[in-house]
């Protein structure tokens, strides 16, 4: 497929979700609240739907979607999961750092 | 072209403000900011049904969920102890944006175009096209197609999953002692779920 299907140079979406990514990296080890945490591993399935879509175009192939639709749906799962685990350990400690919950640590 | 910038600024800005917003509560601002800018950019991508699913899932679902967490957790606090009526605050706004929802969605009901049958075979997904056209590729149609047949099983492990997952989420965060936290009485007599020593949202 040739690479006038895209108004913009198709490595410009790429590049955006790396940028998107490395955000939700940055989130991840930087803050220390798990729900900005948990928010941070949000940004980086979203960033990697983007780049799934646009190579989905690139190709002409349905098949990035679908992938992308799988991601949504255990992208959910991890949400709810986590978000779970949150609302059991501040039942328990009551913390909100997740550097002070070491009770697995060893 | 203009678009493209336009929405990446939007992303990247908003996906800085969710990282560094100093409360949960505004990073969940940002992260929708995020969802809403990321399916405007699906539906330039021809993704139509996963821009919608984007901001039903993502937006509608997932986010939700996280504000009923940070409302959970950090408050401690009787809904009826923060103040007799705190509606009319926001009536107003919510007011015009349900009246901008309801124009929105009548005109776009009555503006619908008649959408054609897609016509193409089993697996193939079309031609590019214009995004909202019917039967080419990433039309609703077509996507619809290629998950309901080559992609079927996927699609099925898909379900599989999300029980495994329901069923954690009961297990992890159900009462375990239902005895002691169900007191008889009425429900203003209970105990909040949690009494944080030191406030979640700081």
């Amino acid at each position: 497929m040739s690479p006038s299907a895209f108004d913009v140079p198709m490595e410009s979406y790429i590049a955006l979700s790396a940028v998107i990514f490395f955000l939700g990296v940055i989130g991840v080890i930087v803050r220390r609240n798990p729900l900005i945490m948990l928010m941070s591993i949000e940004l980086m399935f979203n960033a990697a739907n983007l780049a799934l879509i646009t190579f989905a175009k690139a190709w002409v192939n349905a098949t990035g979607h679908i992938f992308a639709f799988l991601v949504i749906t255990v992208a959910a799962s991890e949400a709810a999961i986590g978000l779970a685990i949150v609302v059991i350990v501040f039942r328990r400690s009551k913390n909100v750092d997740v550097d002070e919950i070491a009770t697995l640590h060893g | 072209m203009i678009a493209f910038w336009l929405l990446a600024l939007a992303l990247i800005a908003t996906g800085v403000f969710t990282i560094t917003a100093r409360k949960p509560v505004y990073s969940v601002v940002g992260l929708l900011g995020n969802f809403v800018a990321l399916a405007i950019m699906y539906l330039t991508l021809q993704a139509e049904f996963l821009a919608v699913i984007q901001i039903v899932v993502y937006s509608g679902a997932i986010l939700i969920l996280f504000l009923f967490v940070i409302a959970l957790l950090s408050s401690g606090v009787k809904p009826f102890d923060v103040g007799p009526d705190r509606l009319p605050k926001i009536l107003v706004p919510a007011a015009i944006i349900g009246a901008i929802a309801l124009v929105t969605i009548v005109y776009s009901v009555v503006r619908a175009p008649s959408v054609a049958q897609p016509s193409i075979a089993a697996g193939s997904v079309g031609a590019l096209g214009e995004t909202g056209q019917a039967d080419v590729f990433g039309s609703v149609a077509n996507f619809g197609i290629a998950l309901f047949t080559a992609n079927l099983l996927p699609f099925e492990v898909t379900a599989l999953l999300l029980m495994v997952a329901v069923i954690g989420v009961v297990l992890l965060a159900g009462d375990d002692e239902p005895a002691r936290r169900r007191p008889k009485g009425r429900a203003s007599d209970r105990e909040p779920i949690v009494k944080p020593q030191e406030p979640l949202v700081r």
